[in-house]
């Protein structure tokens, strides 16, 4: 086995940082195997019974002894744990420019969704060279997305958004597995993951995904069919205002009536549409009803592309809440 | 040196002991004798491992290819379960302190029994409750969640016998708590006069810390296992969040206790280890203190480090850091008791039996496990590893390769204590061997699958995993032969074993000065104790040990001596 190494493809800018703490940790604990090895057989062999060994000046405690032999382990754990969790920073450290690619869990199969409304079942389609974030939900049990080539596992919640970030480094055809306990299938709910050239990626795209494209809408917009569909308008888009503007609303820090502050991000967005009263902006009451058995999580995914959406100054779909027309007006 | 109860070459006269002290179905049933519980705890304990074992068999035939051998999915997932769940809660957790605990405990500090002799039957009680309906409802409608139950599949999503067996894990944990309970009392007030706590054997010591766990642990998983019951009885939204639960709350409550039981599972076996090492090397333990006091550690930040299960969870990134650095500090303890035991081994007068074998070979597969949970306690490799069969290969180098091998090793060891006979060592040593070969070519491989990504609770998998999955199939054959073994010579023993006398192993602790098997109440008279622990003859030639094989030899130092020095 020539090329055989311990752990397998090295496929992302992670797995290049880890593998070399991974093998300096193989080497620390070769270290202390072979050293504890050793000395258990040749005491055994040496101070064997009658064996001719001198037993002279056996001692059965030593405080310096157990300090060094506290201390060393204790200083190598700790230089093991900072170089570690440097780099489960940057693991969690979603870049600024990733491309975000949203992932339902289900017993038992991936779905992913790409920003401009491609879809595909199992499979991942990503460029290589660039950043890549999840944003990840299960719609029923706790799922895990894990692929081995990058060195990511990250467990999928039902009713909250997970993240996972990732840059292929080369291209070629890596494995997905579930990598949390989901029941029956378990062991099926694998895929895999293609890095393509990002001209091929833009081609592929493009085409919508050589088969799986359903809709011609990208992500935000079939959001804004369902927010026209639901109305959600009527509310949050007049000027006698019942409910907050969505307008640049996300990645803000939103004050609830009850004196919290929480951060307007997806598992907040999701929340406020499946289970709006549990948490009510200051200055509004608790009016929304919940649209919880109406949406799947695919159309939640979509509303919440079409709120970040929303900024000032783009061509508003939506009517402004100050600079608003005469009530019962707008769309 | 006091009386002489047995002159050699001389046929004995039957004494009155625990195991003859009466013949009924009742008088076992009904006992209040903690030697006689730990004999029934052994037996159901042992059932229960043969239970799990089937399962582990099923499971490993079902590897030997990518896509099954013979069972369904469904099945395949309730055959993982019940290993998981069986070997846990049934057998592990029980095993050393239920039975050598139980039966040693009260004799090591020179007791008659423990502080609570009739809660001691009412834990056994529980125990084959618990055990019963939990089995009986694995065997029939078979549970699919796994051991670690987590919801919200557990709760609402499957579709098996989840509450039945969480009621039997339910009770079975209050078992557990009763015999916590017990030994705590016990040893802070039973010790024999003059029996300080610096000089309890490191047994006692390490069952101690098993106990303060137990207590504190226990009824935190048995009120989690409740909710997750109630959640799917009733509908309460606790854990779901589709009822505006939280799932990954389960996981703390549940880790918070079923870490600090993977000590619960080692602390005891280290025990063990600790009184076989000093026996054998003939010589006080190396750090006497430090291994004591390394027990006391363990169980304290072992409560700390519950969330190195959930790094990719979804939890803060700062709580990972805290458990992350925790983990680090907690398997300082564990290093510095493996040092001491090799430490112990030097400028001893090391005797090679089994007993021995069984430490030594614990030393080395628990070296290994405990270094491996580094690679998962640090989170930048554990993003990596979790829940792959490094994970799986790591937790077995501790629970099978580190408490199964004490807890095989301490039978050995007080076998000749319980039964007054010999097992027959030359095949003893054999299954130690046999078990060390076996495991590691069980296990070493799974650390490379996991490695290269090969995740667990898989019934199918890619096809490049077959090879070393069907090399730890054939290790598991082997593995069973050196579990296999000493059953079978362990009751050939109790007719035709030798009989060995009080202190066939001329060992240095206070169970040493009774007969074997003990009387009732362990002593004819309470032990006054003005000596240090583990004293042993300094040289060689005031320590004349016997011929394993010479009933003469073993039987030539009687009951009551206190050990030389
Ligand atoms: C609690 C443990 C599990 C976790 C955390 C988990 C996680 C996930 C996640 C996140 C997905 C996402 C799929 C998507 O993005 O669309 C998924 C899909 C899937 N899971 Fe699981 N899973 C678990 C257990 C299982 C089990 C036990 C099975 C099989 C018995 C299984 C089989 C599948 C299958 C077949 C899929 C979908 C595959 C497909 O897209 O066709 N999972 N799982
Ligand atoms: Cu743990």
């Amino acid at each position: 086995m020539p090329d055989f190494t311990l752990l397998p493809e090295q496929a992302s800018t992670f797995a290049e940082k880890m593998d070399p703490l991974f093998y300096v940790m193989v080497l620390l604990s070769l270290f202390f195997i072979v050293l504890v090895f050793t000395l258990v057989i040749f005491f055994a062999v040496r101070y064997r019974r009658g064996s001719k060994a001198s037993r002279r000046g056996a001692s059965s405690h030593n405080v310096k002894l157990e300090i060094v032999w506290t201390a060393i382990p204790l200083i190598l754990g700790l230089v093991v744990f900072f170089w570690s969790a440097k780099l489960f920073g940057y693991v969690r450290t979603v870049p600024e420019d990733a491309v975000e690619i949203f992932v339902i869990g289900k017993q038992w199969m991936w779905h992913m969704q790409h920003p401009n409304g491609v879809r595909e079942n199992n499979e991942l389609h990503v460029p290589a060279g660039r950043p890549i974030k999840l944003v990840m939900i299960s719609q029923d049990v706790i799922h895990d997305l894990y692929v081995p080539a990058f060195r990511i596992h990250q467990d999928v919640l039902p009713g909250k958004y997970t993240y996972a970030w990732f840059e292929a480094t080369k291209t070629g055809k890596y494995r997905i597995y579930c990598g949390q306990y989901c029941g029956t299938q378990h062991s099926e709910m694998t895929g895999f993951v293609y890095v393509m050239e990002p001209a091929e990626y833009q081609a592929w795209l493009a085409s919508g995904g050589d088969k799986t494209r359903m809709t011609q809408l990208t992500m935000d917009e079939a959001g804004q069919q369902i927010y026209d569909r639901l109305q959600c308008g009527s509310c949050h888009g007049f000027a006698p205002a019942r409910a907050p503007s969505l307008i640049d609303l996300y990645g803000t820090k939103a004050k609830l009536v009850d004196g919290r502050t929480v951060t307007v991000d997806e598992t907040y967005i999701r929340e406020s549409i499946v289970a709006p009263d549990l948490k009510i902006v200051e200055g509004y009451q608790a009016i929304m009803p919940s649209y919880k058995n109406q949406l799947s999580e695919d159309q939640l995914l979509q509303l919440i592309a079409f709120i970040k959406s929303l900024r000032s100054g783009m061509q508003a779909p939506i009517p402004k809440k100050e600079a608003d027309s005469p009530a019962g007006g707008a769309r | 040196m006091s009386v002489q109860t047995a002159t050699p070459g001389a046929t004995e006269q039957p004494r009155t002991h625990y195991l003859n002290a009466g013949h009924t179905i009742a008088s076992w049933l009904l006992t209040t004798d903690h030697k006689r519980i730990a004999i029934l705890y052994m037996i159901s304990i042992t059932i229960a491992f043969f239970i799990g074992g089937a399962a582990a068999a099923m499971i490993r035939i079902e590897l030997t290819s990518p896509t099954g051998v013979m069972l369904e999915h469904e099945t395949y997932n309730k055959m993982f379960s019940m290993h998981g769940i069986v070997m846990i809660f049934l057998f592990l957790i029980p095993s050393i302190p239920a039975v050598l605990g139980n039966f040693l405990i009260p004799m090591m500090i020179g007791a008659k029994d423990l502080a609570f002799p009739r809660l001691n039957l009412l834990s056994w009680y529980l125990y084959m409750a618990g055990s019963i309906l939990a089995v009986v409802a694995m065997i029939t409608g078979g549970v699919d969640t796994g051991w670690t139950f987590y919801v919200p599949y557990s709760s609402v999503y499957a579709n098996s016998n989840v509450v039945l067996v969480i009621c039997g894990a339910f009770i079975v944990g209050f078992s557990s708590i009763a015999t916590g309970i017990n030994f705590i009392a016990t040893i802070h007030k039973m010790r024999a006069p003059g029996l300080t706590w610096f000089r309890l054997p490191l047994f006692v010591w390490a069952h101690y810390a098993t106990s303060i766990i137990i207590v504190l642990g226990t009824p935190v998983v048995a009120i989690t296992l409740a909710l997750v019951a109630v959640e799917r009885l009733f509908h309460i939204g606790v854990f779901d969040p589709a009822q505006g639960g939280d799932p990954v709350l389960f996981q703390h409550l549940f880790w918070f206790y079923s870490h600090p039981a993977v000590y619960i599972m080692i602390l005891p076996s280290m025990g063990v280890v600790s009184e076989m090492i000093t026996c054998f090397s003939r010589r006080k333990p190396f750090g006497y203190n430090f291994i004591a006091f390394s027990s006391l550690a363990i169980a304290v930040f072992g409560f700390l480090v519950w969330g190195h299960h959930m790094f990719v969870s979804g939890q803060s990134v700062y709580l990972g850091i805290v458990f992350s650095v925790l983990s680090f500090v907690v398997a300082v303890p564990s290093a510095v008791k493996t040092f001491n035991w090799t430490a112990t081994m030097y400028k001893g007068r090391i005797w090679f039996t089994a007993p021995m074998l069984y430490a030594l070979g614990f030393i080395g597969l628990f070296t290994i496990g405990g270094l491996t949970g580094l690679f998962l306690a640090a989170m930048a490799t554990d993003v990596h590893l979790h829940d792959t069969y490094f994970v799986i290969a790591h937790f077995h180098y501790i629970m099978v390769g580190g408490a199964i091998m004490g807890y095989m090793g301490g039978l050995h060891f007080w076998w000749p204590k319980m039964t007054g006979r010999m097992y027959p060592e030359s095949w003893a040593k054999l299954a130690a061997g046999i078990t060390f070969l076996g495991y590691n070519l069980t296990f070493f491989p799974q650390f490379i699958m996991g490695l290269q990504g090969m995740t667990r609770r898989y019934h199918y998998y890619p096809e490049e995993f077959q090879a070393l999955n069907v090399l730890s199939s054939a290790g598991a054959s082997i593995l069973a032969v050196g579990y296999i073994i000493p059953l079978a010579y362990f009751l050939w023993s109790l007719w035709y074993g030798k009989k060995a006398g009080p202190n066939p192993w001329r060992a240095a602790g206070l169970e040493w000065m009774t007969d074997s098997p003990p009387i009732t109440y362990n002593f004819e008279k309470t032990p006054i104790v003005t000596w240090e622990a583990y004293e042993y003859p300094e040289n060689e030639e005031d320590d004349p040990l016997p011929d394993l094989d010479d009933e003469d030899q073993l039987l030539a130092v009687g009951s009551g001596e206190a050990p030389k020095r």
